[in-house]
């Protein structure tokens, strides 16, 4: 066999491989799984599908500024371009109106829609071991309760050749798990259902899991090990740990602490940011008590077994030196000067109100992205119900150098017995000048 | 445009209480502002909103007085010149008005004032009072309004001492939060007085001391005594405004739209006069719109309100030659003092630690009609306080009167008593006078061709006796605080009122409140007597001035109206007062 000879064989091969793949996922799409019956709808499961909604945060994607609740068309940035957001109100033409529970529950659970395979932006994932009954409910407040809109989809910003939708479901078929019941095998009823909660329709490992080299979630559940909630990066944030690990997680938070920093926000420890600001005023917030309860039971159950930094002690060092007119650390007066009216010198913020630095897991942590774009971009709190006033604090991007970001960082994050590594000026540069 | 059911002109403090009601009562309505949107992001971001020559100086948050403003003049007969820079009072512009910008003394009125006339008549007999004073009681007594100015204080989250005035109306609970500390100067204050026999108490202070969240589940961040709180937003959403107690319940509501840079130039009324059919305003791009209205709450601070009136042809304009009409009538100011303690390199009082009203001390003991008139000749009184605002480089530098003005004589005399100075004031009551008024002027008009409005006001006796005499208690207070010397500035008999000094932002009048439609603009609900459909608030509505900041009492009104028009106006409609 000559050379020519091996590459249009090796090439048929090939194309009929990818020709049978092709029509396998298109042939597999269209059979995916059994689907949940549709039950008689009540106003109770259309209710019950409207809490669902929020748990699954549906809005954060599917409803875009100004426009109709769930008609979708907010832009979205992936690797390969930007995908727009589907219209899912009960529409004929543009939404979802002719949707089966059948085709529902294809899109939801196993990532498939009109026959092909949904971009995991989508976190059809998570999404699959969502029980037959919390499917239908969901399908019956799409169905009954959301107002159609007829707002058409807009096409995607992807170019040819990556806009063809079958590698999607190579990708599917080697990185996603096929759907399955929820399971866990536990007499403790709280940690059941936090766990599905978190693992399921709250899709936290979407944000907080670290992704592997083909960009899946590296866990989907405790038990795929302890990377699951592990912190990642995120849009150029850090989304911090949710383990019941060392100081760099919320291991230093109390169940109640998370149940409260669910529903409102913050707590005695920190506040929420970028977006984890969305997650909390469309979704967190409306966590029934007993829910968020259940959720913070479950991370506390997520502990770490590798040796970490240790629980965090506060240190009350910082604070004496600077009540002492002693602001010869790196950044103090950069500090004193820009942050201490909020933060206080002790570091301890105003609870509810201005966030604490000290013991802080978003300043402890390694990854120093998030607090350098914070002190670059400022931020403002989440709105919830409860909490209706919003705290913002103000860029100063203009107002420091790289150097100074760098040296008041390294000061919040040395100070007060937070332990996080130095920060340098190249590294600020480098977070000034990404694109956002 | 769409009819609403309600338009409410102005979105400083009254305007965003009523905003709040009537939204909570189902109401669909809109907020014409004349000023921009405003809010503590972006506008009062730290550190740039701490520029005392753009906001102190300049005036970056007021109104520009080059497109609106008031004409002056002291007696009838003189021709009136506009108020072309600030000094005397500031006009606030924008989300929260000059509630965005004030200090937060957050003051009960005394019980007494509040039926004024009667009081004196009952104490003192009818010849006590000036034949030319034409000052009136409320109509509402302070037990009423109780309930209201509690509520007010939970709102923006007051801090003080139950109790702590002795001459204070009965409060149904103590105040939401504890006072901060007194700063220096006003240890010094507070320890003088209570020598000299007197009660001192910490001033009632919208400078939250703590975390705060008040009634509306809105949170507010613990003031951390900058120095800049009057003329400037609060970065630390520490100081009560509109924008840090109201506003955010009332973002997203669907029945509630704001629209800014809405200029109203009139209430448009019905073929009848009786009836007002909405407002007419110039939008942001300069046009002319008419918005129809069910009902229109008139909150354009008290010189607007006034003005608006007159514009709309509500209510009769006040003649003061013949004593007839209501509109326009009773304007009413303050009169105030300053004595200024210099203490020696010793004493560090170090006056950039300071607040609008947080760590500040008061004796009550000079107002209202708290002590015996009788042989003082004088109807009303003064606040005495201390503390420190801030210490600001422009206009906070407190200089003895013969130190030089310019140059290394006046640098040495800031080097020697800036830091070592403080300063006791008097807020004093200003009575009301046939012949101080207010009306359209005959000549002025605004940027959109409108009139401006007519102010006629000077002193008259009465208030130079009221001066005389508390500012020489406020110097024996300064005087026992034993300080190397003493500058006192009070009014005398022949000063005229001068425009280019600030005095205080409290001006009162024009559309009072009282029994009759005779006496009145307005009924006790703050109800347009003439037009039913129309509500106004703000100080316009006091038949006289007090010697508090009148800010509670505002609220109170307020809150009161809004109170009576959700139990029985929106369900019946018409005149809550029979005449």
């Amino acid at each position: 066999m000559n050379k020519r000879t091996l590459f249009i064989g090796a090439g048929s091969v090939l194309v009929i491989g990818l020709l049978t793949l092709i029509s396998a996922t298109r042939w597999s799409d269209s059979h995916a799984g059994a689907h949940p019956q549709a039950p008689a709808v009540s106003t109770a499961t259309i209710a019950r599908g409207a809490y669902l909604a929020r748990l699954g945060d549906c809005a954060a994607c599917h409803s875009a500024p100004g426009q109709a609740p769930y008609s979708g068309g907010l832009r979205m940035q992936t690797p390969i371009g930007a995908i727009y957001t589907s219209n899912i109100t009960p529409d004929r033409q543009h939404g979802i109106g002719n949707y089966t529970l059948a085709d529902f529950d294809r899109a939801l659970r196993f990532g498939v829609a009109n026959g092909h395979t949904l971009y995991p932006a989508m976190p059809y994932s998570a999404y699959s071991s969502t029980t037959p009954e919390d499917v239908a409910a969901l399908y019956a407040y799409f169905m009954h309760e959301v107002q159609p809109a007829a707002v058409a989809r807009r096409d995607n910003d992807i170019p040819f050749p990556l806009s063809m939708r079958w590698p999607l479901t190579i990708w599917r078929w080697a990185v996603a798990p096929a759907p399955r019941a929820f399971q866990m095998q536990t007499s403790d009823a709280m940690l059941r259902r936090g766990a599905y909660i978190v693992e399921g329709l709250g899709h936290c490992g979407d944000c907080h899991t670290p992704r592997g080299p083909s960009l899946q979630v590296r866990a989907l559940s405790a038990a795929d090990g302890p990377a699951y909630l592990s912190g990642a990066i995120i849009d150029g944030w850090h989304a911090p740990s949710l383990r019941n690990g060392d100081r760099t997680t919320i291991g230093a938070w109390s169940e109640a602490d998370i149940a409260q920093f669910l529903r409102t926000g913050s707590n005695r420890h920190g506040i929420a940011f970028a977006s984890m600001n969305e997650v909390v005023s469309n979704s967190t917030q409306f966590l029934s008590s007993d829910d968020a309860a259940a959720v913070a039971h479950f991370l506390k159950s997520l502990t770490d077994t590798g040796a970490g930094m240790g629980r965090y002690v506060y240190d009350p060092a910082t604070s004496l030196a600077l009540r002492n007119g002693d602001a010869g650390a790196r950044g103090a007066q950069l500090y004193l000067d820009n942050c201490a009216a909020c933060h206080r010198p002790d570091g301890k913020g105003y609870q509810g109100v201005f966030p604490a630095l000290a013991g802080n897991p978003v300043v402890a942590a390694a990854p120093s992205d998030s607090v350098i774009r914070i002190v670059l971009e400022g931020m403002k709190t989440a709105r919830t119900d409860s909490t209706p006033a919003q705290f913002s604090m103000p860029s100063f991007a203009q107002r420091l150098s790289d150097q100074d970001v760098a040296d008041v960082a390294t000061f919040i994050r040395a100070s007060w017995g937070n332990q996080a590594a130095t920060i340098s000026a190249a590294e600020v540069k480098q977070q000034r000048a990404s694109p956002r | 445009m769409k009819p609403v059911d309600a338009v409410i002109i102005g979105y400083g403090w009254t305007g965003a209480i009523m905003a709040k009601e009537l939204t909570d009562a189902g109401l669909s309505v809109l907020v014409l502002e004349r000023g921009p949107e405003r809010d503590t992001a972006p506008d009062f971001e730290y550190p740039r909103i701490a520029d005392e020559l753009k906001y102190a100086v300049r005036g970056d948050l007021w109104q520009p007085l080059a497109g609106e403003t008031v004409t002056i003049r002291h007696k009838p007969g003189e021709i009136a010149v506009p108020y072309r820079q600030y000094g005397s009072f500031i006009l606030g512009n924008g989300t929260g008005g000059a509630g965005a910008h004030w200090n937060g003394q957050q003051w009960r009125a005394s019980p007494n004032d509040l039926r004024i006339r009667s009081v004196y008549e009952e104490r003192y007999g009818k010849k006590f009072i000036p034949d030319d004073m034409s000052i009136q009681d409320y109509g509402i007594s302070y037990e009423e309004l109780e309930p209201y100015f509690d509520h007010f204080e939970k709102v923006t989250g007051v801090a003080g001492t139950a109790g702590g005035n002795p001459f204070e109306g009965k409060r149904s609970n103590p105040f939401p939060q504890q006072p901060m500390p007194p700063i220096l100067s006003s240890q010094l204050f507070a320890k003088a007085a209570r020598e000299l026999g007197y009660q001192p108490f910490p001033v009632p202070a919208a400078n939250s001391t703590a975390a705060y969240t008040n009634p509306y589940g809105v949170r507010m961040g613990p003031c951390n005594l900058c120095g800049y709180c009057e003329g400037f937003g609060c970065f630390l959403y520490s100081k009560a405004a509109p924008q840090t107690t109201i506003i955010p319940v009332l973002k997203g509501r669907s029945n509630l739209q704001v629209r800014h840079n809405s200029y109203v130039t009139r209430i448009l009324l019905d073929s009848s006069g009786k009836l007002a059919t909405g407002v007419r305003y110039i939008d942001a791009n300069g046009k002319q719109v008419d918005q129809p209205a069910a009902m229109v709450v008139l909150a354009s601070f008290q010189m607007n309100n006034v003005r608006m009136l007159l514009l709309s042809g509500i209510g009769k304009p006040y003649d003061p030659v013949t004593g007839k009409g209501v509109v326009g009538k009773n304007y009413a100011y303050q009169m105030v003092s300053s004595s200024t303690a210099f203490f020696d390199e010793s004493v560090n009082m170090n006056p950039f630690i300071g607040a609008g009203a947080a760590g500040q001390q008061a004796i009550d003991d000079y107002n209202a009609d708290h002590f015996d008139h009788g042989k003082h000749g004088f109807v009303g009184g003064a606040m005495i306080f201390a503390g420190a605002t801030g210490g600001r480089p422009i206009v906070q530098m407190p200089l003895p009167p013969d130190a030089p003005r310019w140059g290394s004589g006046w640098k040495s005399a800031v080097r020697k008593h800036y830091a070592h100075s403080s300063s006791v004031a008097t807020m004093g009551s200003v009575m009301s006078y046939r012949d101080r008024y207010l009306d359209l002027d005959p000549t002025y008009r605004d940027a959109h061709g409108v009139p401006l409005l007519r102010m006629t006001f000077d002193w008259h006796p009465n208030e130079y006796k009221m001066t005389a005499f508390t500012s020489a208690r406020a110097g024996e207070i300064v005087s026992a605080m034993k300080p190397q010397r003493m500058s006192q500035h009070i009014l005398k008999p022949g000063d005229s009122y001068d425009v280019r000094v600030y005095q205080s932002t409290h001006n009162t009048g024009g559309a009072i409140i009282g029994t009759n439609p005779s006496n009145s603009v307005l009924n006790r609900y703050s109800q347009c007597w003439d037009v039913p459909n129309v509500f106004v608030f703000g100080a316009s509505s006091f038949p006289q001035n007090i010697g508090y900041n009148p800010t509670g009492l505002v609220a109170a009104l307020t809150y009161f109206a809004a109170a009576k028009i959700r139990s029985t106006y929106l369900k019946t409609g018409g005149a809550l007062v029979h005449a």
